[in-house]
């Protein structure tokens, strides 16, 4: 019979740096596409024609036609930075989206001041370094739920940062919700939420959450939790990264800063 | 419907046809129904395997739209009792006799003012729902305690309800409430262009992404006779081994997770994540999204370093599945536990490796090959226990023979284009299938005059084997309960849709 205390040590330490030290920690894995504005022609809607879930359309502004991107309902399909003759839209790394404000999610011209951080100090104050974590799925693919599930493994290991999923919602400072809710989880959510002692925060974790995405709408889905219940943070993705649900987690204790403003990366 | 022979028969016809097709040793696969002509008739099909290599079989016959009736057929073919009530449900169409008449997909309370898969009903309509009482079974006896457990359960986990009735330690009755998270994927593909459908595909289960994808694939290309490259047959094996390596070994960390055998669980997680993160590195996802189309793959794949990671990663597998097999506490939890019998299987429509645990030797990559299986031999895993531990153990076999595969296509895979162009799609049926991860997963696809999506059904895996779990938990412990589960390898977004 193996000894699994020794096999468990051989194997040795298996955890990741980041987010101690910077570094690539997802090679490979493609974000949400990039817009390049200056590149984007003739109005062509090469992009719009393959986006399902609406996120990149026209709008008017100044009586002529723009394109308007809103990450809050990207699937990171890829397929508009196949459609584009320009390269307008191009493949990027960019996944660290978890914003405070969901217009941070929609693209702009130009970039806005830093968000208010007033939100955030009284988390501090409250939760130090430690937060605890209930999830709900309301109809998600399992995407997200798979990657959720990563965090707890040993190479994210998110115990190390203090962050732990409680079984009871009346141990849990976050709602962690996935999916576009479905009608026969509205109640189940509500109810989950009511549970929950103040202060308390919620986020919206996946595209589906943020917005519906690929498969809000119809008879059966709302078009994200922001229906049903106030957002403290958005992440799209679909399904986010590891890495992006853990620097969410992190920018809502104030322990990490929001990349995203204004639909741009910061670089 | 291209991808199978059918035979188009009149209503009352059906039930005959059914009995005949199982006495000559076929098997149902699935019932669904749809609207040709919207407003003046409802179609219901039936599907059916019949031998190794030989083609489906497509039932199918027309309704009237005033008043659609069936004769229930789930007395004599149960498996068929779970797609009959999701018709009447969605379709509107009653089968007249059906041994258990209770709401199944759409849950008391909720009323749609027309069938939802009527394409008459507005896409973008939510259904009024007022949430009503549960109709399930009553339970009398002073002993007996009812247990309502989850939609929202521990850890992080898709939502359902299971419902016990127990005495003490003992399970009288289980009753799963599903269904939680119907999100009518399948109305979402109406009006949809075929190329952007496989988006939704990918979307039905996030860890099945390739075998929803790849069987959603396949049913276009049937549908308008499109011959996809050689070497995009190669690769789609390829990718459809791999997803099935992260499914199997993220399994068994789960597993280890219920018999709270922690290192083992750590280090089942662990292999689970290498495996993501080789998807990741190969393709941009680590779920392989966003690289199959209907005519093959959206980009080509570069194959050089994949053997090379694999191979580093072989030697940990072996040494983590043989530490399993010798470890009598977590042995001890699996043997006997859950057990399912063979005619039981099959006759409530198991599939995957759950059916092959229990003694049914049928895998589609074999039987009814597709993408490059055929030029593949491989090696079909089969246990005749039917018990959580045979559960296991087929999914153990199926990692060696998995990674075997892969270092196989990878060696033999052709050079040259990996995309056909897709033409003429227009009106064109076509049935598309997989032998994913879970189990055998199948696309019907039919498409409009304009080359758009009409109706497209999935039969997933886990649709088959949520239906045969809960009858292997009645007169079992509530220890037991979770080990049970975790051995089924089931998700509900398959199931739920």
């Amino acid at each position: 019979m193996p000894v699994w205390t020794l096999y468990g040590i051989r194997r040795g330490i298996a955890t990741t740096s980041w987010p101690g030290k910077d570094g690539p920690t997802q090679p490979g894995v493609l974000g949400l596409p990039r817009y390049h504005a200056d590149r984007c022609r003739d109005n062509c809607r090469g992009c719009v024609d393959v986006c399902l879930p609406g996120a990149l359309s026209f709008e008017s502004c100044e009586a002529e036609e723009r394109l308007a991107l809103d990450y809050g309902k990207c699937i990171g399909c890829q397929l508009c930075t196949e459609a584009c003759p320009n390269d307008a839209l191009t493949k990027s790394n960019d996944w660290a989206f978890g914003v405070r404000n969901r217009d941070d999610l929609i693209w702009t011209e130009a970039l806005q001041s830093p968000p208010a951080e007033e939100v955030t100090r009284k988390i501090q104050k409250y939760f130090g370094r430690s937060l605890h974590v209930r999830h709900v799925d309301a109809g998600s693919c399992n995407g997200c739920e798979s990657e959720l599930q990563a965090l707890n493994n040993p190479y994210y290991n998110l115990h190390r940062l203090g962050i732990f999923f409680t079984p009871s919602p009346r141990f849990a400072d976050l709602l962690l919700v996935t999916g576009p809710v479905t009608y026969a989880m509205q109640g189940p959510l509500r109810e989950t939420y009511n549970a929950m002692p103040e202060p308390r925060w919620v986020m919206a974790m996946g595209t589906c959450a943020v917005s519906g995405g690929a498969s809000g709408g119809g008879y059966s889905c709302g078009h994200g939790v922001e229906e049903f219940l106030p957002v403290d943070i958005y992440v799209p993705g679909c399904p986010p990264n590891p890495a992006a649900m853990i620097h969410a987690l992190l920018l809502l204790l104030n322990r990490a800063s929001q990349h995203v403003q204004g639909g741009q990366v910061a670089h | 419907m291209k991808g199978a022979i059918e035979r188009v028969l009149r209503p009352e016809e059906i039930p005959q046809a059914c009995f005949d097709l199982m006495k000559a040793g076929a098997r149902l696969q699935m019932a669904y129904a749809w609207f040709p002509a919207p407003g003046q008739s409802v179609e219901v099909a039936y599907l059916a395997a019949t031998a190794s290599h030989e083609p489906f079989l497509f039932l199918r016959c027309s309704l009237p739209a005033d008043s659609p009736h069936l004769q229930s057929l789930a007395p004599q073919v149960p498996l068929l009792g779970w797609y009959e009530r999701e018709i009447q449900e969605l379709c509107g169409v009653t089968f007249d006799g059906h041994p258990e008449p209770r709401p199944l997909v759409l849950h008391e309370g909720a009323h749609p003012t027309m069938p939802p898969l009527d394409p008459r009903y507005q896409p973008d309509e939510m259904m009024p729902f007022t949430s009503g009482p549960w109709d399930r079974p009553p339970v009398e006896g002073d002993d007996v305690q009812t247990l309502p457990f989850g939609p929202v359960r521990a850890d992080v986990l898709e939502s359902a309800q299971i419902f016990f009735y127990y005495i003490g330690e003992a399970i009288l009755h289980c009753h799963p409430r599903l269904f939680f998270k119907h999100r009518g994927m399948e109305k979402r593909f109406e009006g949809t262009l075929p190329s952007l459908g496989v988006v939704l595909a990918e979307r039905i289960s996030g860890v099945d992404s390739i075998a929803h994808s790849l069987a959603y694939c396949q049913a276009i290309e049937a549908a308008c006779a499109c011959e996809i490259p050689e070497r995009a047959r190669y690769l789609r094996t390829v990718l459809a081994e791999l997803e099935r390596l992260y499914n199997h070994l993220h399994y068994f960390g789960h597993l280890c997770h219920t018999t709270t055998l922690k290192v083992g669980e750590a280090q089942g997680k662990l292999l689970a994540e290498q495996s993501k993160q080789i998807n990741g590195m190969l393709t941009g996802s680590r779920f392989l999204r966003g690289i199959l189309k209907p005519g093959g793959l959206r980009r080509d794949l570069d194959l050089s370093t994949l053997p090379e990671k694999l191979k580093r990663l072989q030697p940990e597998i072996t040494t983590y599945l043989k530490s399993l097999e010798e470890t009598n506490s977590h042995l001890d939890r699996l043997i006997t536990t859950g057990h399912l019998p063979l005619q039981m299987a099959y006759d409530q429509g198991a599939t995957g490796p759950v059916k092959r645990a229990s003694g049914i030797q049928r895998d589609l990559r074999c039987d009814h090959p597709y993408a490059a299986y055929d030029r593949l031999t491989m090696n079909i895993p089969v246990r005749t226990e039917g018990d959580a531990h045979a559960r296991v153990q087929i999914r153990m076999e199926e990692i060696h023979e998995s990674l075997s595969l892969i270092a196989r296509a990878v060696k033999d895979v052709p050079e040259g284009p990996v995309s056909s162009e897709i033409s003429n799609v227009s009106g064109g049926e076509g049935l598309g299938w997989c032998e994913g991860a879970r189990g055998s997963t199948y696309y019907c696809v039919h498409l409009d005059n304009a080359g758009r999506l009409a109706r497209v059904k999935i039969k997933s895996p886990s649709f088959s084997n949520w239906r045969v779990f809960p009858l292997t938990v009645h007169d079992t412990n509530m220890m037991d309960y979770a080990i049970n589960e975790a051995s089924f390898g089931l998700t509900m977004a398959g199931c739920d849709r």
